[in-house]
């Protein structure tokens, strides 16, 4: 449906848009380059055929094994001319910093630091850079893949509890 | 020097009233985290009527409180809150872990999620049920009244008796 907007946005940035396809469900999808990213979503926001004044989603992917690690995804829509689009950051773990859009849509600001919080994706130019939702004496970012499903980190001494069904302690089983 | 009171009637019969007062007014902090605290709302309306046990002044402070149902699942990072608001509630306590999730974990085994909140604060009943049925809940109230009716006074220095003393409830 708004493979019209990815054409136009490939013609405006040619280097930094590439690799349009068309995902499932009819989802119209592009990737971008890191260091473009925020002009590109600039000129999403401002131009009057494009009008993506809403940012519904933006979320991160780890996928361990593959070079570059993480991928940082904005899902846009626009309230407007009523039309989505999708657009995938490659992010290296080595380089773990994408410019933040929060200047574009002040909707991208939690969504930015779950990113933090749970991939370590940082984003300079985000206001309130500080973890969302987990406590600030947690270590690690939980929803990497390399992070322990049970990796429970204590925060408050606990009691002694004689149990035979439940793991030992916040440690858990693993 | 302390004072040791001998076990006779007057005593005893007093123990039975106040334990019966209290049993029959538990006001409850209602600790409701997630969906079970929708299934502890439900105990309060009229179909399953938590009124009946004189527990239906659920007042949201716990400085009036005396039992508190921790109904839900809770994260590592609520722990220092709740541990927070049990010590805010005036002796005598006790406290109800409603659902799957704050007796155990539930099925969240993951890196947040306190694995059974009795690794924090005492608890007194575990209420099964992943929701309980309002009709589990209100069961739950009962043994904890069968607990409270047997509990001894703390001012009489005696070891407590069997929760579930055998041939019935006084």
């Amino acid at each position: 449906m708004a493979k019209a907007v990815i054409a136009a946005l490939v013609a405006r940035f040619p280097d930094d848009v590439y690799e349009p396809y068309e995902g499932v469900g009819g989802d119209d999808c592009a990737f971008v380059r890191k260091d473009g990213i925020a002009r590109v979503c600039a000129f999403l926001r401002a131009d009057p055929a494009m009008a993506f004044n809403l940012a519904p989603y933006i979320t991160a992917v780890d996928y361990l094994g593959a070079e570059p690690r993480f991928e940082v995804v904005y899902n846009l829509y626009s309230t407007v001319r009523n039309h989505r689009i999708r657009l995938r950051v490659k992010v290296p773990e080595s380089d773990l910093e994408v410019e933040s859009v929060t200047p574009v849509w002040a909707g991208a600001d939690w969504f930015e630091r779950y990113c933090l919080d749970m991939y370590g994706i940082r984003f300079p130019g985000h206001p309130d850079p500080r973890r969302l939702l987990m406590y600030d004496e947690f270590v690690g970012h939980p929803l990497r893949k390399d992070y322990p499903l049970r990796g429970r980190q204590p925060l408050v001494p606990e009691r002694e509890v004689k149990d035979l069904y439940r793991g030992p302690g916040p440690g858990g089983r693993d | 020097m302390a004072l040791s009171l001998p076990n006779d009637y007057v005593v005893t019969k007093l123990d039975v009233l106040a334990n019966w007062v209290r049993k029959n007014s538990l006001w409850p902090m209602p600790f409701a985290t997630a969906c079970c605290g929708i299934e502890l709302m439900a105990v309060g309306a009229s179909r399953h009527d938590i009124a009946r046990f004189g527990a239906e002044a659920m007042r949201f402070s716990p400085r009036q409180c005396d039992l508190m149902i921790v109904a839900g699942r809770v994260v590592m990072k609520m722990v220092p809150v709740m541990q927070r608001i049990w010590l805010q509630m005036p002796e005598p306590k006790w406290c109800i872990s409603m659902g799957a999730c704050a007796s155990s974990g539930g099925v969240f085994d993951a890196y947040a999620t306190v694995q059974g909140i009795d690794r924090f604060i005492p608890v007194d009943i575990y209420i099964p049920g992943c929701p309980p049925r309002p009709e589990q809940v209100l069961d739950g109230l009962m043994l904890l009244q069968r607990k409270v009716q047997n509990q001894s006074h703390k001012l009489i220095d005696r070891p407590p008796g069997p929760v579930l003393p055998a041939g019935g409830e006084r």
